[in-house]
């Protein structure tokens, strides 16, 4: 039996298994780092640096980065949650997300993360307001890739899940998106029963399901009543004291 | 005698802005009196592309005044194409609840808030009082009642589609939602207030109207056709029925026609002036195919309405014109209460109906690729109108939105009101311009909507004379 890893984040000490990221001693301790392109079941990718703490002062993504012992991890400090707000609040402005008219409101963990970390208005950046067009094509799924924040989770699903790589990453810089491995989805051996496809995987409204929209009301959405990554929280204490410090300089 | 046109540019205007131009001859007689709506038809092309369960969601946008008609009209286009003929009784039980607690709720606010200073204090009273605030001062219950019927609204609307705008409840085939028994609980607790609060509303309208019967007939009153959904034994039916349309002497020129071939019906018109459409009915042409629709309208093509203290106030409403149509534009505001009575009336009946605690929300269908939905919406007649290609994607829109319907009666409006009380006079005061803005404001126009953007419904007047001189202008900002 391996000896764990006893480390610090935020000054709570933490236990880990060797092999272990950051983000996973943390979940099990019952921390949440927020995080946009890891989800549990797959690989991580370190693509979005939503996770983003610093380890012993220097900065690194939580998803990737292994735990190790007597390591300082800082995790809920203003100046980490206001990196965080610039790279979600850059996302936002990428894509056309328009959440009054978004079958995803509610459970959109892009939404939920705004909601989260307190933005609350437009801000500095312009809007790129994209228009790819919706590809329809599949009688099940479509792909609205207006709303990609390219966290390359359908990737990772189709391919290592599903065993199909029916999505992959076309273009550079800011112009790399998602795309199909064919003309369109309907071109592809894409299936409403693929993981890649399932609502958790998708963490945005790009992936939807037909037929689906809207069907949950109001009040019965994942995150209608509770913020997202309260399910890691759980009840541990100090709820009250997580609210105050999230808050913290909220626009 | 030299005229000038004023040219709007419509850039400036697309916000949705109501403006409305006099010219006067040499003599000071009004020569012409329009109204102007910027008519911004964006959406229509917004939406092509987007997806068939999106639509109801996405056109609540249109409008931050009337979401809830939008919602439904298009829910109801959609559930022609998805196959859904028949709606389980919960899902349009539900639906129907949503809509009677706009209506009330959009017709309690137009009333109290918009009107009910021209009312309570008169059309050229001091305008430091002729406003909401005024009518607070002047008689706190009344404006207090106000707010809480306005509020009983939106919460039935909130427990309905989710929210109290911009709620999803409504989707193709049905309704993603039941009513609670804590909900049902909640709006029972105050049904019997609303009720009350509602027959106080219905017997202001309708004493003014009989108390200033004089001005109320010859104001703004001018012979048209009427039009509105009614049910299948002519009875009001807000929510749904088939299309009726009858003369100014009330006799038929057509009656339960479905909706689905509404354009084999009407036709809507581009005039060079204006960039609202003129809707008419085909088979009396374009000079005398234009109607009315709305409250009043409404009242004018029911044969009856089954709830009973409504019913009776129809009733009474019909004796004042023995039954004829009634073509008096402000006994809008009487049939305006008398919907309120009416929905209320509705609403509480729903809340005693267990269907609404039902657990069949859906239903599904053959597919087709075409659809209309038609709602009578607060203001009259609203049509939705889609196609939709086999990937679920919208090709097609076409929306004619009540305002637009009462287009050429609101400027039949404005220009006897503008004859009847400027004409000749030597000098303009804001008492007789407030006069048209009272004929204008009996239809409850809703400009956001008629023009397809969100946001303000300005309105401006502007007075020319014969010179082309601009001699007067105002401008005020509704909401
Ligand atoms: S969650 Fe770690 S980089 Fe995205
Ligand atoms: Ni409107």
């Amino acid at each position: 039996m391996n000896t764990p890893i006893r480390f610090q984040i935020d000054g709570v000490e933490v236990l880990a298994e060797p092999g272990q990221s950051i983000m996973q001693a943390a979940d099990a301790a019952g921390i949440y780092i927020p995080r946009l392109c890891d989800v549990e079941g797959l690989e991580p990718q370190g693509s979005c640096r939503v996770c983003t703490v610093k380890v012993n002062g220097r900065t690194a993504a939580a998803c990737t980065q292994p735990a190790a012992a007597d390591i300082e991890v800082e995790n809920d400090t203003l100046e980490l949650t206001n990196y965080r707000r610039d790279l979600v609040r850059m996302l936002f402005h990428e894509g056309n997300h328009l959440c009054p008219i978004c079958e995803a409101s509610g459970r959109c963990e892009l939404q939920a993360m705004g909601y989260r970390l307190g933005i609350s208005q437009p801000t500095k950046y312009p809007y790129l307001q994209p228009a790819r067009p919706v590809d329809a094509s599949h009688p099940d799924i479509v792909l609205d890739t207006n709303r990609c924040i390219r966290c390359g989770r359908c990737i990772r699903a189709s391919r290592d899940i599903d065993g199909k790589s029916v999505f992959g990453y076309v273009g550079r810089g800011i112009d790399k998106k998602v795309g199909v491995n064919g003309d369109n989805l309907l071109a592809t051996d894409a299936s409403i029963d693929d993981c890649a496809i399932a609502l958790e995987t998708c963490p945005v409204g790009c992936i939807i399901q037909k037929g689906m929209g809207f069907y949950k009301p109001i009040g019965e959405r994942s995150f209608d009543h509770q913020p997202i990554g309260s399910n890691i929280e759980g009840n541990r204490s100090g709820a009250a004291h997580r609210e105050e410090t999230w808050r913290q300089g909220e626009e | 005698m030299s005229k000038r046109v004023i040219e709007i540019d419509p850039v400036t205007r697309v916000e949705g802005h109501g403006k409305v131009t006099i010219h006067l001859n040499e003599q000071n007689q009004v020569d012409e009196a329009r109204l102007h709506i910027v008519e911004f038809r964006g959406f229509e092309r917004f939406i092509r592309g987007r997806l068939l369960w999106e639509v109801p969601v996405i056109v609540q946008r249109l409008c931050g005044i009337c979401p809830v008609s939008h919602h439904l009209a298009a829910a109801k286009a959609m559930d022609i194409i998805v196959g859904a003929d028949r709606l389980t009784p919960t899902a349009e039980k539900m639906r129907r609840l949503m809509h009677y607690g706009q209506v009330m709720q959009s017709h309690v606010l137009h009333f109290f808030h918009l009107c009910s200073p021209d009312l309570l204090f008169g059309f050229d009273a001091d305008p430091s009082q002729r406003n909401i605030f005024g009518v607070i001062n002047a008689f706190p219950d009344l404006a207090r009642q106000a707010v809480m019927m306005r509020k009983f609204g939106q919460e039935v609307i909130r427990v309905t589609a989710g929210k109290k705008i911009h709620g999803t409840g409504a989707i193709p085939g049905g309704i993603n939602k039941s009513l609670s028994l804590t909900e049902r609980d909640a709006l029972l607790k105050d049904i019997d207030q609303m009720l009350s609060w509602s027959q106080g509303a219905l017997k202001i309208a309708r004493d003014y109207s009989l108390d200033n019967l004089e001005l109320v007939q010859h104001f703004a009153t001018f012979p048209s056709s009427h039009m509105s959904l009614v049910r299948e034994d002519g009875a009001l039916d807000l929510y749904h029925g088939n299309l009726r349309a009858i003369d100014a002497a009330g006799n038929p020129i057509f009656d339960q026609l479905d909706y689905q071939g509404y354009h084999q019906q009407l036709v809507e018109e581009v005039r060079a002036w204006s960039y609202m459409k003129f809707p008419f009915i085909k088979s009396r042409g374009h000079l005398d195919g234009w109607y009315r629709v709305g409250p009043l309208s409404r009242m004018n093509t029911a044969g009856f309405i089954d709830t009973p203290e409504a019913g009776n106030a129809h009733r009474e409403l019909k004796a004042l014109t023995q039954g004829q149509p009634n073509p008096m534009t402000l006994a809008n505001h009487w049939a305006r209460m008398i919907e309120v009575m009416h929905c209320v009336e509705k609403i509480r009946d729903l809340l005693h109906d267990d269907d609404l605690q039902g657990k069949d929300l859906v239903v599904k269908g053959e597919r087709r690729e075409e659809g209309v939905g038609v709602i009578e919406a607060p203001r009259g007649t609203l049509i939705h109108h889609y196609k939709v290609d086999a990937n679920d994607q919208v090709r097609f829109c076409n929306l004619i939105v009540s305002t637009t319907h009462n287009n050429e009666g609101m400027n039949r409006a404005v220009a006897a009101v503008a004859k009847q009380y400027i004409s000749g006079e030597p000098r303009v005061t804001e008492g007789m311009l407030n006069h048209v803005e009272v004929a204008i404001r009996a239809y409850d126009p809703c400009l956001s909507c008629a023009t397809h953007a969100l946001g303000q419904m300005p309105l401006e007047i502007e007075l020319v004379d014969a010179s082309g001189q601009l001699i007067d202008r105002r401008e005020q900002n509704r909401r």
